[in-house]
């Protein structure tokens, strides 16, 4: 049978020889012994010190009310333990995050079922009640009968989500090692989804998450966050953490969150990161920000351009290239300045022995660094690129902008 | 003169040409700080100058002359400090006032703080309504036009505007404020006799002046700003490092609010009291009588004052009201989502613009009842919120090192205690002697 979680709140308890007992403020889980399965009972005795009933000395449930099996002299005097997960303050109206529909919601109620086992009647948590059914039962719970509210309460429209894919948020570290709280579940959703979600939760609960999560999920995570967001949590994390997270992102991506920083703070961070990733970093950080600099990555393939096809081919296997920085390669003179970009696509179709400099796309684009970022838009515009080279004073390509660079420079503006 | 003391003192300008560039580069990089953050304390301190507050102003003016402004020092304060709490839970916990009293206080104080709120605040849309239609009157718009106008404009502007957007547009709201002062100069009051009275109180025992006193204080801090306050700091994502900011927009919000209420008190005082016209019922009237008095101009500007409060306020309320019921019952809010995503906080929005012009337009509607309606509401709901305030703002679970201090404390309860009394006493009146305050 299903018994919710509100019904069970202030049930009245009688022991085996049927007398009263006290009422059901609390119910726990122990989720280092089982998952799911509740596992005491706090029963308050209005001045009297409140007991605990375990779960093997309930031997019936019914809505609003608990019989034990067993007398009261055998209950346990309560004392509050962190590891166990309280239904009532730790899950009811609480905000969870629902891993399969990858959304933030709100508990309203939390659903249970019965399981008899040899003597006694075990509470299974199936799922949490996110909808109008588990509201009305919380609203009227105490007002009106059981009956009536299960009545009122069956032509409403279901929202519930199975315990399974309830992640809780915990932002107290230590609390969350003792209640098993992992995140794994949420390194597997996108990081844009999980960003998405973030900025519903409380400042706390979304620091608890970012530290808790791998650095690369974090990363990538940080990367599409909000960037006010982004620099309030990186400044709170711990440096080496911090520093850390900071070396999986892109430099770019990177150069803008340390700028939105305190000095003091970006520096440290600085400091703590390997140096030539710290130095590329630095470099895109004296860029303003709205110019073609600061929205430049400094992760691109180059090549000469006397090189065949071929022999592109055969080194970019055996590089370590990041994929999505593949769409375009920037070729180099002799001097090693900027002379033209190759596409991928062109690349494919060409002949093994084709010279690169005869794959050149048409016309020759740069921007310098210091160039605004509204003469990117227009070069990306006007010519429909997918990427522009940036060089320096000396002709060299310093780094290149992707479309995607551009799309989420408009959408800001 | 050598070489040396050359370079020396060459190096000395030279540094000091900097010192002065470093100043004011800081000087720049504190004003970019500061209009980050700026928006959410001015726009809702401002938006307490609403339809109802312009008529209880205009009438303390018309009605005792410059003798109520002394109260306007206090409530600045009262409104600053209860303003500012919000402010802090917003920015330190990054959660709205009604996801906090419902994680810390459970379901149901929740589920009836939202269905008060609702009521309350579909009362004060129609007020706000009722402003818009007296105001366009004076223009010599029928209400039938102006009404269902305005709602159209509230609708739009608020459901095709991006939170940015619509922010800008809010902040010059309160730009436009400004046209009290330039009615209050056309007034050409006795300014030295006015701050006199604005830095001397004067207590007086009669009733009249008493029920003015605590309507003047009830108008001015209204319950829902508080929620709209805290929840435009989390979503405009303000943190705990930019705290100071945000309170120096929650300070900023809260003198210029009451620098608006003293113009106009002065501009009514210097006009309507002085020449006798004591017994003004309402701001639109107000307007009115000011033109044989002060010049076209001055009549006008007041109008439009009210207008432009009326539809502030009209735009802000039924957002706010949405927001709260939303967050509260675990509904996805806030205009920054779309139609499909918040699908209940779109169409409560919708609801109380619609059911809120559509009383206005009611052929007999009892406006008047409904404004007491609103105050009293008001005057109910008010402490209610701010002792749910009191009780978040010093949990140190939430708050951490940002709880209240105890000066903050002391100051927080005697303005809710005070609050307290005077909404109850106000109410009493409002019901008992039907004393229109408002």
């Amino acid at each position: 049978m299903q018994i919710y979680a509100t019904e069970l709140m202030g049930a009245e308890t009688y022991d085996a020889l049927g007398h009263f007992v006290g009422r059901v403020r609390e119910f726990f889980i122990e989720p280092a012994d089982q998952p799911n399965r509740v596992s005491h009972f706090l029963l308050s005795r209005g001045r009297f010190q409140p007991l605990l009933a375990r779960y093997n000395q309930v031997g019936a449930v019914a809505p609003g009310t608990l019989r034990l099996n067993c007398s009261e002299r055998e209950l346990a005097l309560y004392t509050p333990n962190e590891a166990w997960l309280a239904v009532r303050k730790d899950l009811l109206d609480q905000q969870i995050i629902d891993t399969q529909g990858r959304k933030v919601v709100r508990v309203n109620d939390v659903d249970l079922t019965e399981q008899k086992t040899n003597g006694n009647v075990e509470l299974r948590l199936t799922q949490v009640d996110v909808g109008l059914p588990g509201a009305v039962r919380r609203l009227l719970q105490g007002v009106v009968g059981p009956g009536l509210i299960r009545k009122l309460q069956n032509p409403l429209p279901q929202r519930t989500i199975r315990w399974e894919f309830v992640n809780l948020i915990e932002p107290d570290p230590l609390r969350r090692v003792k209640l098993r709280i992992t995140h794994e579940k949420l390194e597997d959703l996108h990081p844009a989804d999980l960003a998405e979600m973030m900025e519903e939760l409380s400042a706390a609960e979304r620091q608890g998450i970012i530290a808790s999560l791998d650095e690369e999920t974090a990363a990538a995570v940080l990367a599409e966050l909000d960037e006010r967001l982004t620099s309030q949590i990186v400044e709170k994390l711990d440096p080496e953490k911090a520093a850390d997270i900071l070396e999986e992102m892109a430099p770019d991506a990177a150069a803008d969150v340390l700028a939105d920083l305190p000095k003091e703070t970006s520096e440290e961070l600085l400091e703590e990161m390997p140096g030539h990733e710290a130095s590329e970093v630095r470099g895109l950080m004296a860029f303003d920000e709205s110019t073609a600099g600061g929205m430049m990555n400094t992760e691109f393939v180059f090549v000469g351009e006397t090189s065949a096809r071929d022999e592109v081919l055969q080194w970019m296997r055996t590089q370590e290239l990041n994929v999505d920085q593949l769409d375009t390669i920037v070729l180099l003179d002799t001097d090693a300045k900027f002379s033209g970009t190759v596409s991928v696509a062109r690349l494919l179709l060409a002949d093994p022995e084709q010279r690169m400099s005869e794959l050149k796309t048409e016309p020759l684009l740069g921007v310098p660094g210091d160039a605004d970022e509204r003469d990117v838009f227009e070069l990306f515009d006007k010519y429909n690129l997918r990427m522009l080279t940036v060089t320096n004073r000396e002709g060299r390509p310093i780094g290149t902008i992707t479309v995607d660079d551009v799309v989420s420079r408009l959408v800001k503006r | 003169m050598n070489w040396e003391s050359i370079t020396t003192q060459v190096d000395a300008v030279k540094s000091r040409g900097s010192d002065l560039q470093k100043r004011l580069r800081g000087l720049r990089h504190r004003l970019t700080l500061l209009l980050a953050v700026i928006g959410p304390g001015l726009i809702t301190s401002n938006v307490d100058n609403d339809a109802g507050g312009i008529s209880v102003y205009t009438q303390a003016g018309a009605k005792y002359g410059y003798a109520l402004l002394w109260s306007l020092i206090p409530m600045t304060i009262a409104l600053y400090v209860t303003e500012e709490m919000c402010a802090r839970m917003g920015v330190i916990t990054g959660k709205g006032l009604s996801d906090l009293i419902r994680e810390e206080f459970g379901f149901r104080p929740t589920f009836f703080v939202m269905v008060t709120g609702f009521f309350v605040d579909l009362a004060n849309v129609v007020a706000e309504f009722a402003g818009v239609a007296a105001s366009m009157q004076i223009f010599g718009v029928s209400k039938y036009i102006a009404v269902p106008l305005a709602a159209a404009l509230v609708w739009v502007l608020v459901l095709k505007g991006t939170y940015r957007q619509v922010e800008v547009i809010f902040l010059f709201a309160c730009v436009l404020y400004l046209s009290y002062l330039f009615s209050a100069f056309l007034a050409k009051p006795d300014w030295l006799d006015a701050a006199r009275h604005t830095i001397i109180p004067n207590l007086r025992f009669e009733s009249g002046y008493l029920v003015m006193l605590m309507g003047l204080i009830g108008t001015t801090i209204a319950p829902w700003q508080f929620f709209y306050l805290q929840a435009s700091f989390v979503e405009k994502k303000v943190g705990a490092r930019q705290y100071r900011q945000a309170r120096a927009d929650v300070l900023v919000g809260s003198v210029s609010c009451m620098v608006i209420v003293f113009f106009i008190i002065v501009c009514t005082a210097a006009t309507l009291y002085a020449s006798g016209h004591r017994d003004i019922t309402d701001a639109a009237q107000a307007a009115q009588a000011l033109i044989p008095l002060a010049g076209r101009g001055a009549g006008i500007l007041f109008a439009f004052g009210l207008l432009n409060a009326s539809l502030f306020a009209a735009s802000i309320l039924p957002l706010s009201t949405a927001h709260v019921i939303c967050e509260g019952l675990g509904f996805e809010a806030g205009i920054d989502h779309k139609f499909k995503e918040a699908p209940i906080f779109y169409w409560l929005y919708t609801i109380l613009i619609v059911v809120g012009a559509g009383i206005v337009l009611l052929p007999h509607a009892p406006l008047w009842k409904i404004l007491i309606f609103s105050q009293v509401g008001n005057g109910f709901w008010l402490p209610v919120v701010v002792i749910f305030i009191l009780l978040l703002v010093n949990r140190r679970d939430l708050m951490g090192e940002y709880v209240n201090t105890l000066t903050f404390n002391v100051v927080a309860w005697v303005t809710a205690i005070a609050m307290i009394i005077l909404s109850l006493v106000l109410a009493y009146t409002a019901v008992f002697q039907g004393t229109p305050t408002g």
